[in-house]
């Protein structure tokens, strides 16, 4: 008796993990067995044409590769420092408290609710209107608490004792820190500022209502213009379109190019990790 | 008679609501080597640290009464904390390399303190040749420090701070994380040193105080107990805790 | 540069930082004052009363929450019954039985599952998931809450799995040694011992997940069929917070009625995500108190 209930145990616990593995097989397998064969090079490099029933998405990846370029832009340099200040300069008080609060609440916050925020403050407060830069500021948003947390962590890893070489030497704080520890660090950062991009490049919520169309019929270099992007393609052939039969091909040669441009950023931030933790 | 390079007056420190540092009222003279010695928790390596000012960076240190480098009050607002720092240069326990070249461990604070470009070679080579490391690196200056052994890494500690030429060394307990070899060349190095440094040193090792200092003070849970030279302290010590830590009795 | 320039330099800068970090609170602040002041603005025009009642969310008659409601927690709590016990048990396998090379393999596995975008995982509630869930219960469409508890339950796992895994590793090898010198055996010892010791950070785990699935979009908007009524079971299409802010927010003309109704239900799922979360805080930053 005891040992069939062993038995159970041991199946229930295998079959879990092995569940989790298949689930992930399933997705790949569905998306990628019937992706393939929709991509070419003409998918990758031209635009819809026919009413989106035909033609590529060449538009959806430029628009997808410079949102999430206006991303980093606003996004790295805001968090990085955010996170040097909690790091290097805050003292344990209740403003250092208070930010970090905030910090872990924004990081809980639906990106639907960064989408409406974009909106009130970036399309109408600031004027910015629907466009790539709205969508990409939204985004920046969204991606600040992940970057300081991953940033802080690549941090707390370099020893103080590095600070207190340079810092003995009459070296001012700023300077230790721009000279020495960032440097030390940055590999840490990377991986953590490549995986939040990584996400942002997915997200569809937070650029539905700042900027992102269904059809452009030519990129602009403006960043006042609205943009397409990869997810919002994905969901719009999906969902709102009346050829469903037509464009579902279409549909999952968007879904690998878009989970293939997922992996291969996540692939380089672990790379990025491996290649840091085996020179230490 | 030596001069006086640095004092301390009344000198209380504490952490928090710790108190480390019982009003320590202590002179170092130029051109010798003073060792602290103590039980560990005595105080010694935070005295050593009030010198260069490296628990500003604590926030909950709290520090009262004065101490001078020459006439410098070193911690008057007015003074700056960078130059200070400079001319009371530190070496730690264990080696800390920063992550660049030998050359640039080096090149590194002298840039930052705006040394003429081209003098920056010779002095650079005049660090590592008083710090016994030239004959084994001169070859490889571009080769990345944390490949150096860790004694030869802690003389390259002591050659980035020589080279900005100091008036003073701290240094706490340089040899703990070193061979015996090493340590004997760090030894050498210090006693060559004193001729152009003042020199404090932090130690565990008696034996070491008795090759190297000049004068030894004993503190015990945060008080100076007792200042004198190598020979009184360790030959004929005056007071009873001082006999009881150099027998051997605790620490 | 002389020293005090320096000196000057580094003071500015450290200006510069912290200025970064009241950003942050700015940034809270600034979501919860559009999200609170268009609510209020709502409320002018709606009473609380008709918001909290009814059955229906028709914008052009009548703004009833409920529906919404409860159509978020029926699709977010489904997917937690699915995701809690296949998370625990993967994270128990992982940290209890698995050989090393196994969890080299399994963990990137566990990173790429999180890593796959929730648009992705709503596009095959559409094609795959959808489908299969009409032909097994024999019904027209598969476009349901139960689909987007399955898709939800995929996208909470890599969390749940992550954070139970590491509750389950804080359990110190103490715990475990006496209760197997006591004679109980490895299974004993893991559901009697090990993880009711590692529970604040398995509900920890718990609440992360079902506040990630309370605020997600894409795969609802997508895979749940978006019936603004009352769902009367899993096999209803329903409509979520995120999903009606979706669909509706594109079209609303700003600064009307139904513009502030948005935000209103955003303040209210705002509010909600924000006690689970802290919820789940709380019982992470207990397991690291009782462990250090």
């Amino acid at each position: 008796m005891k040992k069939l209930l062993n038995t159970v145990n041991w199946l229930v616990l295998c079959g879990s993990t092995l569940l989790v593995v298949l689930i992930l097989g399933v997705i790949l397998w569905d998306i990628f067995s019937k992706g393939f064969s929709s991509i070419s090079l003409g998918f990758i490099t031209s635009y819809p044409t026919n009413g989106m029933t035909q033609g590529g998405i060449f538009p959806a990846i430029i628009g997808t590769v410079l949102l999430t370029f206006i991303t980093t832009l606003f996004a790295v340099p805001f968090g990085v420092a955010c996170a040097v200040y909690l790091n290097e300069y805050a003292k344990p008080s209740l403003l250092t408290n208070i930010i970090r609060a905030s910090i872990r609440n924004l990081a809980g916050i639906p990106s639907i609710i960064y989408g409406l925020f974009g909106l009130a403050l970036f399309v109408q407060a600031l004027q910015l209107g629907t466009s790539i830069l709205s969508a990409g500021l939204t985004l920046g948003l969204l991606s600040l608490p992940y970057i300081i947390t991953t940033t802080e962590e690549a941090l707390k890893r370099i020893p103080n004792s590095l600070r207190e070489a340079t810092l003995a030497l009459g070296v001012t704080q700023f300077e230790t820190i721009k000279d020495v520890v960032l440097p030390k660090a940055l590999p840490g950062i990377l991986t953590g500022v490549i995986l939040t991009l990584s996400r942002a490049a997915g997200e569809t919520a937070p650029i539905l209502f700042t900027g992102v169309a269904f059809y452009i019929n030519g990129i602009s270099a403006s960043a006042s213009q609205e943009f397409m992007a990869l997810p919002y393609h994905l969901y719009m052939l999906s969902t709102q379109h009346n050829e469903i039969e037509q464009v579902r091909p279409l549909a999952y040669g968007t879904a690998t190019i878009l989970i293939l441009l997922v992996f291969t950023l996540n692939s380089v931030a672990f790379y990025v990790r491996f290649k840091n933790r085996t020179q230490d | 008679m030596n001069t006086i390079k640095l004092r301390a007056e009344n000198l209380n420190l504490s952490f928090g609501k710790k108190q480390i540092l019982k009003n320590i009222n202590i002179e170092f003279q130029e051109n010798q080597v003073t060792s602290l010695i103590g039980p560990s928790g005595c105080g010694k390596s935070t005295l050593l640290r009030s010198f260069n000012r490296m628990h500003d960076l604590s926030p909950d240190a709290k520090i009262d009464g004065n101490l001078y480098l020459d006439d410098l009050d070193l911690y008057a607002k007015k003074n700056s904390v960078t130059d200070i720092r400079k001319r009371i240069g530190m070496v730690f326990q264990k080696p800390n390399p920063l992550p660049k070249s030998i050359y640039e461990n080096l090149s590194y604070a002298l840039h930052i303190h705006n040394y003429p470009k081209q003098e920056i070679p010779d002095l650079i080579e005049k660090a590592l040749k008083e710090s016994f490391l030239w004959d084994e690196v001169k070859d490889e200056l571009k080769k990345p420090a944390v490949k150096l052994s860790g004694g030869q890494q802690q003389r390259l500690c002591i050659a980035r701070t020589v080279v900005l030429r100091p008036e003073v060394i701290l240094m706490d307990e340089p040899c703990s994380a070193l061979d015996p070899i090493s340590t004997k060349k760090i030894e050498d190095l210090i006693l060559r040193l004193k001729k152009d440094f003042t020199i404090i040193i932090v130690t565990h090792n008696m034996q070491q105080a008795q090759r190297i200092s000049d004068k030894v003070a004993f503190m015990y849970l945060g008080e100076l107990i007792e200042y004198d030279t190598c020979h009184t302290i360790f030959n004929n010590p005056k007071n009873e805790l001082t006999q009881h830590y150099i027998g051997g009795h605790f620490g | 540069m002389d020293a005090s320039r320096r000196e000057q330099i580094d003071r500015l800068n450290k200006f510069l930082f912290k200025s970064t970090g009241l950003l942050t609170i700015t940034l809270l602040g600034g979501i919860f004052l559009m999200l609170f002041s268009n609510s209020v603005l709502f409320f002018l025009d709606v009473s609380p009363v008709d918001f909290f009642t009814g059955s229906q969310w028709d914008p052009d008659t009548k703004y009833s929450f409920l529906p919404l409601l409860v159509s978020t927690f029926l699709v977010a709590v489904g997917s937690m019954i699915i995701a809690v016990p296949l998370g625990i048990f993967t994270a128990a396998y992982l940290s209890e039985l698995a050989p090393r090379k196994v969890q080299m393999i399994l963990k990137p596995i566990i990173e790429m599952l999180a890593a796959i975008p929730s648009v992705a995982i709503g596009f095959l509630g559409i094609v795959l998931v959808g489908p299969g869930l009409a032909s097994i219960f024999g019904i027209q469409n598969g476009l349901n809450a139960l689909n987007g508890a399955i898709l939800l339950a995929v996208m909470a796992l890599p969390t749940i799995v992550t954070i139970s895994e590491d509750a389950i590793n804080a359990v110190p090898k103490s715990h475990r040694e006496a209760s197997l010198a006591l004679g109980a055996n490895q299974w004993e010892t893991l559901f009697r011992v090990t993880i009711p010791a590692a529970s604040p950070g398995l509900i920890a785990a718990v609440m992360l997940g079902l506040g990630r699935a309370l605020g997600e979009t894409m795969t609802v908007l997508m895979a749940t069929g978006n019936a603004a009524a009352i769902p009367e079971g899993f096999l209803d299409s329903v409509r979520t917070i995120t999903a009606t802010i979706a669909i509706e927010m594109g079209e609303v003309p700003y600064q009307t009625t139904h513009y502030y109704a948005l935000f209103a239900i955003a303040a209210f799922l705002f509010l909600i995500t924000l006690v689970v979360n802290f919820t789940g805080e709380y019982f992470a930053n207990r397991l690291r108190k009782f462990h250090s």
